[in-house]
């Protein structure tokens, strides 16, 4: 997992064995650990009630820990109030003073420090100029934009170079266009500062485009936590393998292992071969997972016979500008998504017989849904 | 057919088009008009008709006019520096001959004697031994013999400036003011300058009883916008249950609560914390307290309204950004709910500038209100102008107050910054 980061940085914030109940009976959080480094930019990334605002929360100071420690810079600070924790946080409705001008916003962190005025001024100045915003110092939030305020917003919880920065779903409550704006003024905030943030999001789009790692949360408990494009190649369970990306299940059966590959015969007929990633030994049930992109389609009769070469019923095709999709029925699964170049689609009639293929190492056998 | 210009710039066609807008606009004020119109007429008589009235009794003098006018008329020219010429006694004397026949002397006599102590006296002495009409030229040492106050400069100033048909007479006296035999605006004498006193004194209770609502009230409206739904319902209740009984019925209860034989007094007694019953009512204490607690929902539910509006995340935020919770509360916080904090204190200190029946309950004689005075001159002594005055005097400074509110609110306006 580690093998794009030759010398690791040392880790910032560090969860050990973290535990929360609100309720005294059910777990939101289940036994976290998670290291955060200096420097990187980790997105908490699950479905709504995950547990992975929990988590912000707790790193905030917002919420207690019902069991477990957490440390800052080798610090235990569970019980350090939020005031005193040296983090800057992004809320998701941005919360900016009303009451307020834009520069008082801003300038609220150095003010509550009691730095002196001409320093205050000074980054109040330079925070205002990164985003761009020097013309509206005096305008209140009210009478800004969505993306102007999260731009605020971003300023108020970077003017005191905090050692961390936490984002709770910022733009969340954004247009798609200029949420993908931000997305890139955000990273590239990240990259020139050399600040660690801390992201939550559901959007997982969002955490592909922005995170260095992205730890991937579900019942409470981290699923997986890995660079993007490794949680998109190797997923370590059927969960990940769903959650980012599209993703076509076939159930099955392993019949055989072998080292790291497995037969496996699918439970609405045939044969393919899997990369054993997540199934125990011979017997077991699995869930196949192959990406939409890496199935070809070949049109029946043609010769060159593969390992995994499955018969498939054309249902649908869709165009979708700079790609087409095939959908298919494939064993027993109705919605069996393939991916096409534009125009290839229109070769594919609803109700006519072809085949499909892919390799084996694109095939994962993960653990059954 | 006929192709039509793409730009509809046609003449003949714009016009009928914003006679159309401006009739289809017409209906809906007229539907608008006619939705608000019962309140408007509600309004119009029992609330608009009423204050003019009261504000033009303030100013309206013409009593002395009607009873007297012959001698209004004479003392038009009358320069107010010797004893008016014989010309206004003969009127004088005719008019008392006219007023007595009419039985009007009485109405005259009132209107003059607020003016001038005694005048009553005067005007029946004279009607009474004024038998017949004195001879031409006689009427002055007629009436001078009658009465010797008719050789009195100020006796004849007090009518002419009584005569009408507008005074400032009741709005001076109002403020402790009068004019003396030359015109020129005095204070008025110690035993009759009690108004400012009692101004002061309404604006101080008042001003009091907002204090002690805030303080009493802020705590309970944060707790009631804090809490979760179903217990901070189960609060509203209880600030609302002051509205289920009557104003009388809570203000007797105090009596009964606070009285020297009293269920606190008692406590007090049988707990051994006193030796001798405490003097909580019929002071400013018991005035207080009684004004305080019925008048606390109106400063609750303002405040509530205001903290409602505040979303959690602006003090999390504030923490999060390094401000301690009292700096966050303070400078977070507080001004949000500011708009909650004017509005409750504007409505408890006007509702508690017009109290009444509290203060007349359970305060003492230097705890009576301006409206007890109103009332008293209302009912008791029945001298409309000055109980008008009074009440024109405390309508404008209650609208003053407002006015300033109302340019506080708008300096500091705030407007949502959340989205949700």
């Amino acid at each position: 997992m580690e093998a794009g980061m030759v010398t690791p940085a040392p880790a910032l914030v560090r969860f050990s064995s973290i535990q929360k109940t609100y309720d005294g009976e059910h777990l939101v959080v289940k036994n976290l650990d998670l290291d955060i480094r200096k420097g990187e930019f980790i997105t908490l990334l699950g479905p709504s009630g995950s547990g992975k605002t929990t988590t912000l929360m707790m790193l905030a100071g917002f919420e207690v820990p019902t069991h477990g420690e957490i440390y800052l810079a080798d610090r235990p600070i569970k019980n350090v109030p939020p005031h005193k924790r040296d983090i800057g946080m992004v809320f998701q409705n941005y919360a900016l003073f009303p009451h307020l001008t834009i520069a008082e916003n801003i300038a609220f962190p150095l003010s509550v420090r009691k730095s002196n005025k001409a320093e205050t001024q000074e980054r109040v100045s330079a925070a205002l100029r990164m985003i761009k915003m020097e013309t509206l110092a005096h305008r209140r939030p009210g009478q800004l934009s969505g993306g102007q305020q999260q731009r605020v917003a971003l300023a108020r919880a970077l003017v005191f170079n905090p050692q961390l920065v936490l984002m709770d779903e910022p733009l969340g409550a954004l247009d798609k266009r200029l949420r993908e704006q931000m997305q890139l003024e955000i990273k590239q905030l990240h990259e020139t500062m050399g600040i660690t943030i801390v992201y939550v999001t559901h959007d997982q789009s969002e955490a592909l485009t922005m995170s260095d790692r992205i730890a991937v949360f579900n019942d409470g408990i981290v699923q997986q936590i890995d660079r993007p494009d490794a949680l998109y190649e190797h997923p370590v369970n059927s969960f990940v393998a769903h959650f980012i990306g599209e993703n076509n299940v076939l159930a099955g059966t392993v019949e055989t292992m072998e080292k790291n590959y497995c037969r496996v015969a699918l439970a609405g007929g045939g044969t393919v071969t899997a990369r054993a990633v997540n199934v125990s030994d011979a017997g077991a049930s699995t869930s196949l997972s192959v990406r939409p992109e890496r199935v070809s389609i070949v049109p029946d009769g043609t010769s060159g016979e593969g390992p995994n070469r499955l018969p498939a019923r054309v249902q649908n095709s869709i165009y979708l500008g700079d790609h087409a999709l095939a959908v298919l029925d494939v064993a027993g699964n109705a919605e069996f998504m393939v991916k096409l170049q534009p125009g290839a689609h229109h070769s594919l009639r609803p109700g006519e017989t072809v085949s499909i293929t892919f390799r084996p190492e694109d095939c994962l056998a993960l653990d059954p849904v | 057919m006929t192709v039509t210009s793409p730009t509809g710039a046609d003449v003949s066609t714009e016009v009928p088009l914003k006679r159309r807008l401006r009739r289809a606009e017409r209906t809906r004020q007229v539907k608008a008009l006619a939705l608000v119109a019962p309140l408007l007429v509600f309004l119009l008589f029992t609330f608009a008709g009423p204050i003019t009235g009261m504000l033009w009794r303030a100013v309206d003098d013409r009593e002395v006019r009607q009873v007297l006018p012959h001698t209004i008329a004479a003392l038009a020219d009358w320069n107010g520096k010797d004893l008016p010429d014989e010309k206004a006694y003969a009127a004088l004397a005719s008019d008392i001959q006219a007023a007595r026949a009419a039985g009007t002397i009485a109405i005259a006599a009132k209107r003059l004697n607020y003016a001038l102590n005694g005048f009553r006296t005067i005007l029946t002495s004279t009607s009474r031994n004024l038998k017949a009409m004195p001879q031409a030229g006689t009427a002055k040492e007629t009436l001078g013999k009658i009465n010797p106050a008719w050789r009195e400069r100020s006796t004849w100033t007090t009518i002419k400036d009584a005569g009408g048909p507008v005074t400032g007479f009741y709005l001076l006296a109002a403020l402790d003011l009068t004019r003396n035999a030359d015109g020129a605006v005095v204070a008025a004498p110690p035993d009759q300058a009690i108004y400012r006193e009692v101004f002061t004194r309404t604006f101080v209770i008042s001003l009091s009883v907002t204090i002690l609502c805030l303080i009493l009230g802020f705590p309970v409206a944060y707790l009631l916008a804090t809490l979760p739904p179903v217990r901070s319902n189960l609060l509203m209740i209880f600030v609302l249950l002051p509205f289920w009984t009557s104003l009388l019925v809570r203000t007797c209860a105090w009596i009964v609560l606070l009285q020297s034989k009293g269920v606190v007094n008692d406590s007090l007694l049988w707990l051994g914390i006193i030796d001798a019953p405490l003097r909580l009512i019929y002071n400013r204490f018991g005035v207080c307290v009684a004004m305080t607690h019925v008048l606390l929902p109106f400063m609750i539910l303002p405040l509530y309204s205001s903290m409602k509006a505040i979303s959690p995340a602006y003090m999390r935020a504030a923490t999060s950004l390094g401000a301690p919770p009292l700096t966050a509360f303070l400078r977070i916080y507080l001004p949000q709910t500011l708009p909650g904090i004017g509005a409750g204190s504007l409505l408890v200190f006007i509702l508690a500038l017009g109290y009444y029946i509290t203060p007349a309950l359970v305060g003492g004689a230097a705890d009576q209100m301006i409206s007890y005075f109103i009332a008293l001159y209302t009912t008791e002594t029945a001298n409309w102008g000055l109980a008008s005055a009074l009440g024109a005097v405390l309508l404008l400074a209650t609208l003053l107050l407002a006015l300033v509110y109302g340019r506080l609110v708008q300096g500091q306006q705030v407007t949502g910054g959340m989205k949700n």
